[in-house]
């Protein structure tokens, strides 16, 4: 039911797990399934320099994760809170069209990092 | 290598099966309604299996009626019965953790005008005595209960069950897909008017099935046609699937399922000794059907889980709403209470009598590891208490 890419990052997500100095942290519900994520941020100069993962959800919930945190490494701050779901189908190739809001559930945790590493540097100047 | 751990959903057909079926699609392959010989030979092979089944369940051959498999024995027997007696009711009473062939079908006939009660399970997946007696009224034409439970193994007494609506005048039906052959079944001594069962659950051809019906229960046919099947199921009969139910049954029945138990009960043994934090959904022991096994793990989605095993080679299927096209958890497991989270981390194992114990250990092995990963990388702590 899923392509390979899909697979590749559901059976070995590399940017899985815990960060130390989180920078930015988004925790999100998919209001379809009940399945929760959530994405950490690590910002050096307005771009982020790593990004982490913890979900629970489906194979198509995990390796969207992963694509997310693959995708906006590297990124500046509004090139990564432009990034729409669209960019994660890309990034793994394809996903059925039952999965496609677990892709949704990656953007939404990541654009909760984006917020909270904003709040957290507005409060800290 | 495979291990096959999904033999609720179907099973491998016997051997002896396929060779029971095989001249019946070559040789034998003449239309149970021809007055030639050729047509006697398959009428006479549907006259035996007919029987055959028949014996298998204490019936009589001819309150035995050939389906294309449980969903629509489920349909004839309630949207048949339901209809042929519209005019003594219009009220139906199921319960909330039937098969979906069954929930569906009520669905259904609510638009068309009758009314449903669908009755709460306790936490073990139970239907009490008392419930369904409340439950019924002078408008009660039929109660549908199902009697192995296909995702957490209740079984139900549908002995008590089925005397309170024989009590009550209420036409009694259970599926029986997942219990027939596994737990003993005689309605010449159970107070059960209809009895839906399979082939493919019970190492038999997929496509079918059968429907009991007790002789005198008035039912409508779901379709029209020819007079085969007592003019209660029209089209040609399907005489190979025929044959080959007949034989799986005689075979199933000869099977000693405290074998099956007995490893069943070292999958939960070894389960509950190498992972925590899960609980086991469904009741213990005797009224459980002998080959499944239905465990919540805590903070691990099922689809995720089950997608690893089958990595590794393991079968399994699971209660998570990611894995269902509705996107709704288990409506089994949201009966018995569980929260639509650890509902979301539930995998059911379903034993046949091919499964070892080594398989076992294969597959817990293996369930460990991945339950352990999942874990890891889950943003979930919940701990569950209700560990049995
Ligand atoms: S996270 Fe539930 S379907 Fe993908």
């Amino acid at each position: 039911m899923y392509n390979e890419t899909v697979m590749k990052h559901f059976k070995n997500p590399t940017n899985a797990g815990d960060m130390e100095c989180v920078d930015g942290c988004g925790k999100v519900g998919n209001p379809s399934c009940g399945d929760v994520m959530m994405v950490q941020i690590k910002v050096d100069d307005g771009k982020i320099t790593d990004a982490k993962f913890k979900t629970f959800g489906c194979c198509a919930a995990i390796a969207a994760s992963d694509a997310v945190c693959e995708i906006v490494k590297g990124k500046t701050l509004e090139e990564a809170a432009a990034l729409t779901k669209d960019d994660i189908v890309k990034f793994l190739g394809d996903l059925p069209c039952v999965k496609i809001h677990c892709s949704i559930l990656g953007i939404e945790g990541l654009q909760k990092a984006i917020e909270d590493h904003k709040a957290r540097t507005a409060s800290t100047v | 290598m495979t291990i096959y751990l999904d033999n609720g959903a179907t099973t491998a057909v016997d051997k002896e099966v396929v060779e029971a079926m095989l001249p019946f699609f070559k040789d034998k392959y003449g239309n149970a309604s021809s007055m030639h010989h050729a047509g006697q030979d398959a009428r006479k092979a549907v006259d035996d299996a007919r029987q055959k089944i028949a014996d298998a369940l204490g019936a009589e051959a001819k309150e035995i009626i050939f389906t294309s498999g449980g969903t629509e024995s489920d349909n004839l027997a309630i949207k048949g019965a339901a209809r042929a007696n519209k005019e003594k009711g219009n009220h139906i009473i199921t319960t909330k953790i039937e098969h979906p062939a069954v929930l569906s079908t009520c669905k259904k006939l609510e638009k068309e005008g009758f009314s449903v009660t669908y009755l709460d399970v306790d936490p073990d997946g139970l239907v009490s005595p008392e419930s369904l007696e409340k439950a019924i009224t002078d408008k009660t034409i039929l109660v549908s209960i199902i009697h192995g439970n296909n995702e957490i193994g209740t079984v139900q007494d549908i002995a008590g069950l089925g005397k309170i609506c024989r009590e009550k005048g209420v036409l009694f039906h259970t599926d029986a897909v997942q219990s027939f052959t596994k737990v003993p079944l005689d309605v010449s001594l159970l107070p059960v008017d209809m009895m839906s069962i399979s082939a493919h659950k019970i190492h038999g051809p997929k496509g079918t099935g059968a429907l009991y019906v007790r002789a005198g229960t008035r039912l409508k046919p779901l379709m029209q046609g020819g007079s085969h099947e007592f003019k209660m199921r029209p089209g040609t009969e399907n005489v190979p699937g025929i044959v080959g139910f007949a034989r799986a049954a005689e075979i199933a029945l000869a099977v000693d399922v405290s074998k099956i138990t007995e490893v069943r009960n070292h999958a939960f043994k070894q389960i509950i000794k190498e992972i925590d934090n899960i609980k086991v959904n469904g009741p213990r022991d005797e009224m459980r059907l002998c080959n499944n096994i239905n465990i919540s793990f805590a903070n691990v989605e099922g689809e995720a889980l089950g997608s690893y095993l089958d990595i590794d080679g393991i079968c399994v299927s699971t209660g998570s709403a990611c894995s269902s096209q509705t996107l709704e958890p288990s409506h089994v497991l949201l009966a018995i209470g569980l929260s639509k989270e650890i509902a979301n981390g539930t995998l059911r194992m379903t034993l046949s009598k091919h499964t070892t114990k080594e398989e076992i250990d294969k597959a817990v092995e293996s369930l460990k590891k991945h339950t352990e990963k999942l874990r890891a990388i889950s943003p979930l702590n919940t701990v569950l208490e209700n560990v049995q």
